[in-house]
């Protein structure tokens, strides 16, 4: 039995306990806010003698994920951390740490891109990573950036997957606010992540390989399809050790969490910190016998699309909440795949997308109340489903 | 070909027939890649004259000048791609480069 220790911690606090007890043998390092504290906090440990970790700092963030890339061909166990322009600055790096199915852990800290300049929550930054081939965790709380950090570590290196996993969790909102948390022995979180077992290292000189090899056309198109079904075939795995933590850790653990969706006529989706919102409104308004649900993805890839259509397929109407644009495009990225699994699954809801919380702007109860509101006029079709910019003046 | 690694149908290979990763596993099995046709000049080399410094040796970006036992041995035709560096670099004339038109078939 695990014994537990009750703190108060911020998101990066726990994302950097998560790394010492899983004791990485490279982490590389280069600061970003709202990530900071994470590779600041785990660079004390390392000081301090607590893991035996080699902690490379660089000059940048590309040269933070090709150090990744290195160190993981390897065969060491690697993380690191980043943030907003950091991600976009690691953006050719991140395909190459994925297609060369490299098992590297890289918390993430949700933030705005510039320009302007901003250095508060949305999701644009991780947005623009959906398509790199990673898998890609969302913490609600930062109790959940730990959980989803150490099942990121088994996630990555079970050789049934051996894919690039960014757990990622909100700017400030999570990285810096205060929590209760519950931190788990050392003894039973290394048990559960175990050590590493490279295949295919490069520092076995008794079988000498070549890594991040050419390929041209068909051999290309090849090992891309091997990749995409590496991705998928991660769904059970993420699933199989999940579960494990949860049994583990006493906290369920789904790729999407549900509160009241099975009778729901009205649902938000959403990710992230954001879901305490809309999940107090939906309480409130649940009291006022009005039927809503919330409907929160935490594993954003693989996507979890049976989930989805499970969760959604009862509602008159569908509010998904995107925390970041496809400028031009008819919906944000988290609409779309909703609409696309709910279209496939032959689920015909009417659906409106918000933007919201861009740069960190305020998200309040009342913007929840606002499309719950809405949600009653599209399903009785009195108002389109239009993209919409939620709160703005 | 190598005997460890059988890449001789590798372009008809489906994409569970590729390692994980893409990684070559007999590393080295470039120099099985013929890469001496791309030329269309080739460096002829002078014997009698050459001091044996060995600087083209260390500039060829190909690895196609043999060296032994200290000495300047020959040219490996079959991976030179013809860049001329290793003429550029001797410093006694004992590099020639030619069309390949002219010394085809030699």
């Amino acid at each position: 039995m695990a014994d537990v220790t009750v703190l108060s911690a911020t998101g990066n606090t726990m994302v950097a306990e998560a790394y010492r007890q899983a004791d990485p043998d490279v982490c590389v390092a280069y600061p970003i806010t709202p990530q900071t504290t994470i590779v600041e906090g785990f660079a004390k440990y390392v000081a301090n003698g607590q893991v035996h970790t080699r902690f490379v700092t660089v000059e940048s963030e590309h040269s933070s994920m090709s150090a990744c890339v290195g160190a993981a061909q390897a065969g060491a166990r690697t993380f690191t951390a980043t943030s907003s322009q950091g991600l976009c600055y690691m953006w050719e790096v991140l395909h190459i740490a994925s297609g060369m199915r490299l098992p590297i852990v890289m918390a993430n800290a949700n933030r705005a891109i510039s320009a302007p300049i901003n250095i508060h929550c949305d999701h644009s930054d991780i947005m623009g990573a959906r398509d790199s081939g990673w898998i890609i965790f969302f913490a609600e709380t930062a109790q959940e950036a730990y959980d989803n950090t150490l099942i990121a570590v088994r996630v990555a290196e079970d050789k049934r997957v051996l894919l690039p996993v960014m757990p990622t969790l909100d700017g400030f909102i999570t990285t810096h606010a205060m929590e209760r948390c519950e931190l788990l022995d050392d003894e039973t979180v290394k048990n559960f992540v175990g050590e590493r077992d490279a295949v295919n290292s490069l520092l076995d000189f008794d079988n000498p390989i070549g890594a991040g090899m050419f390929a041209a056309q068909q051999p290309y198109f090849e090992i891309k399809k091997a990749e995409r079904d590496a991705i998928d075939a991660s769904a059970p795995v993420i699933k199989e050790i999940g579960d494990e933590w949860a049994s583990i850790c006493g906290r369920p653990f789904d790729f999407v969490d549900t509160f009241e969706c099975d009778d729901a006529d009205y649902i938000i989706v959403v990710l992230g910190s954001c879901a305490g919102n809309a999940r107090h409104v939906a309480r409130e308004l649940r009291d006022q016998g009005i039927k809503v649900g919330v409907a929160r993805i935490r594993v954003f890839r693989p996507f979890p699309q049976q989930e989805l259509v499970d969760a959604l397929k009862g509602a008159k109407a569908i509010g998904v909440l995107d925390r970041s644009d496809s400028f031009g495009g008819e919906y944000a990225p988290v609409a779309a795949e909703i609409c696309t699994c709910l279209y496939r699954a032959g689920v015909n809801i009417p659906i409106k997308d918000y933007i919201y919380g861009l740069g960190g702007a305020d998200v309040t109860l009342d913007q929840m109340r606002q499309v719950y509101t809405d949600l009653q006029a599209l399903a009785d079709g009195k108002i389109d489903g239009d993209l919409t910019y939620l709160g703005v003046q | 070909m190598s005997d460890k690694w059988n890449v001789d149908d590798f372009t008809s290979w489906k994409s569970e027939d590729f390692p994980i990763g893409a990684v070559c596993l007999d590393a080295g099995n470039s120099v099985e890649y013929i890469t001496g046709g791309w030329r269309n000049q080739r460096p002829i080399w002078h014997a009698d004259d050459c001091k044996h410094c060995l600087l083209c040796w260390m500039h060829c970006p190909d690895s196609a000048i043999q060296a032994k036992d200290g000495q300047m041995a020959g040219i490996d035709y079959d991976h030179c791609k013809g860049c001329g560096v290793c003429v550029h670099e001797c410093k006694f004339g004992c590099l020639e480069m030619v069309l390949e038109a002219d010394v085809e078939g030699e």
